[in-house]
């Protein structure tokens, strides 16, 4: 049995199946409301949230027992007061290496940390009061830390990327902060600009490759680019085979660090599956070709858009399962690592997020 | 004292009490008052900068105030979600 952890515009749904054979909803939480992005924490079975209530502003909430009963509401997730500067909205949280740690990831370009599984967080000060900040650029979902990738037994390690601030890397948990952007290529800046640290790096997800740590994937702003050394630079894999170098989400395969999945869309101006066609991409050789993947999936006249958290994973090798949620309120799975598709549910709201649980 | 009046998850997290009789010479005076009393409001009307959240309306006696409105004992102050969504 498969759980899947869903964030939509208008409310949390957990569904529940066995991939290949049917989903169904057994939970809608948090009714009308923007759930941002949800998740089970495997290690406890926490249910963490985060809504952002166009009242009452962003907030985490959190279960450990029925999902249609009271959350609770999480400490801390909020900015020093004093600044000029409000907490927009939590975009992902994500689990640390040390049992009872979790990460949030948030705008404008700010990262928690909970050593309690989630009831209580604290802003990481070193990320916060980096100096170059006042010059740090939104992209078009805000100033977004999107990406939160920790490093397999190694809490200390931590890369995280800010659209379009671009790749932080820090190896002392988080004290100390550097940029890794190297050969990351914006090419909707001018060729002078790129000398400018500050000049906008809109990184639109990035994924570390559990097995080869220093291997990371990264969707960009125009661009599919790895990194071979954990982040400190990066090289264009988008030109094998891909539709388009545009997109949003992307996944590896845990068992294989030559593999990623990335979802093409069109073009920065027309953010939708390119030819009316929902494929995915897959890579085995590192980026070096790519193959569509679309058995099963919508093909003539599907003109949908895939946000960046909402493409998500179970298993690994030969047992991956994957899915994936539209804006559309489609929602895709394959559990046979990306070969064939079938439709898990259709006509939820606006997808904005998926996670395996 | 002012009344101040609020609503929906407000009320939830305000002790379930719909009316709170408060001291305070301005609205957002009134607002961290309220704080005070219920924690659980802390950053739901109000943000980190102090200021009103930008979709919450308050109105005093009836007209529409903000967080440097005066308030006068036995003023009535609402606290109410904007329309707006999507």
């Amino acid at each position: 049995m498969t759980e899947l952890v869903v964030g939509t515009k208008k409310g949390l749904f957990l569904l529940e199946g066995e991939p290949g054979s049917g989903f169904a909803v057994k939970t809608r939480a948090f009714a009308g409301q923007p759930v941002d992005f949800a998740t089970r924490d495997r290690r406890s079975g926490r249910l963490l949230a985060t809504v952002t209530s166009p009242f009452y502003g962003p907030k985490i909430f959190y279960t450990d027992g029925d999902p249609d009963a009271e959350w609770e509401q999480a400490q801390g997730v909020t900015l020093p007061e004093g600044g000029e500067q409000t907490l927009e909205r939590i975009w992902v949280i994500a689990c640390g290496e040390v049992e009872g740690t979790l990460y949030a990831g948030g705008d404008p370009g700010v990262l928690f940390e909970s050593r309690d599984g989630g009831a209580s967080w604290e802003i990481n000060a070193g990320l916060w009061q980096q100096p170059s900040r006042p010059d740090w650029q939104p992209g078009g979902g805000g100033l977004c830390l999107h990406s939160i990738c920790t490093w397999p037994g190694e809490p200390d390690k931590l890369a995280v990327a800010v659209s379009a601030a671009g790749m932080w890397l820090t190896e002392d948990g988080g004290r100390s902060w550097r940029r890794g952007n190297e050969g990351l290529n914006p090419g909707y800046l001018p060729e002078e600009a790129l000398r400018d640290e500050n000049a906008g790096r809109c990184v639109h997800h990035v994924e570390r490759a559990p097995r080869q740590p220093g291997r990371m994937f990264m969707q960009f702003h125009g661009g599919v680019y790895r990194s071979d050394d954990a982040g400190e630079s990066w090289t264009d894999i988008g030109g094998g085979g891909l539709p388009s170098d545009f997109g949003f989400p992307l996944m590896v395969d845990p068992a294989d660090p030559d593999s990623a999945y990335v979802i093409p869309l069109v073009a920065d101006m027309d953010r939708v599956t390119p030819d009316g066609r929902v494929r995915i991409y897959e890579t085995r050789d590192a980026g070096s070709s790519w193959t569509a993947r679309g058995n099963g999936l919508p093909a003539e006249h599907a003109y949908l858009t895939v946000l960046r958290q909402a493409f998500s994973r179970a298993g690994e090798g030969g047992q991956l399962e994957l899915y994936f949620g539209a804006t559309s309120g489609d929602l895709f799975g394959s559990a046979d690592a990306g070969s064939t598709w079938s439709t898990v549910a259709t006509r939820l709201p606006p997808v904005y997020s998926v996670v395996t649980a | 004292m002012a009344v101040v009046r609020v609503r929906g998850p407000l009320r939830n997290l305000a002790g379930g009490l719909a009316e709170h009789q408060l001291e305070g010479a301005t609205v957002v005076a009134l607002l961290r008052e309220l704080e005070r009393g219920h924690p659980g409001v802390g950053g739901w009307i109000l943000d980190e900068r102090g200021r009103i959240r930008r979709h919450i309306n308050v109105f005093v006696n009836g007209e529409r105030g903000g967080e440097a409105t005066a308030v006068r004992p036995g003023d009535r102050v609402e606290v109410l979600p904007a329309i707006t969504g999507g």
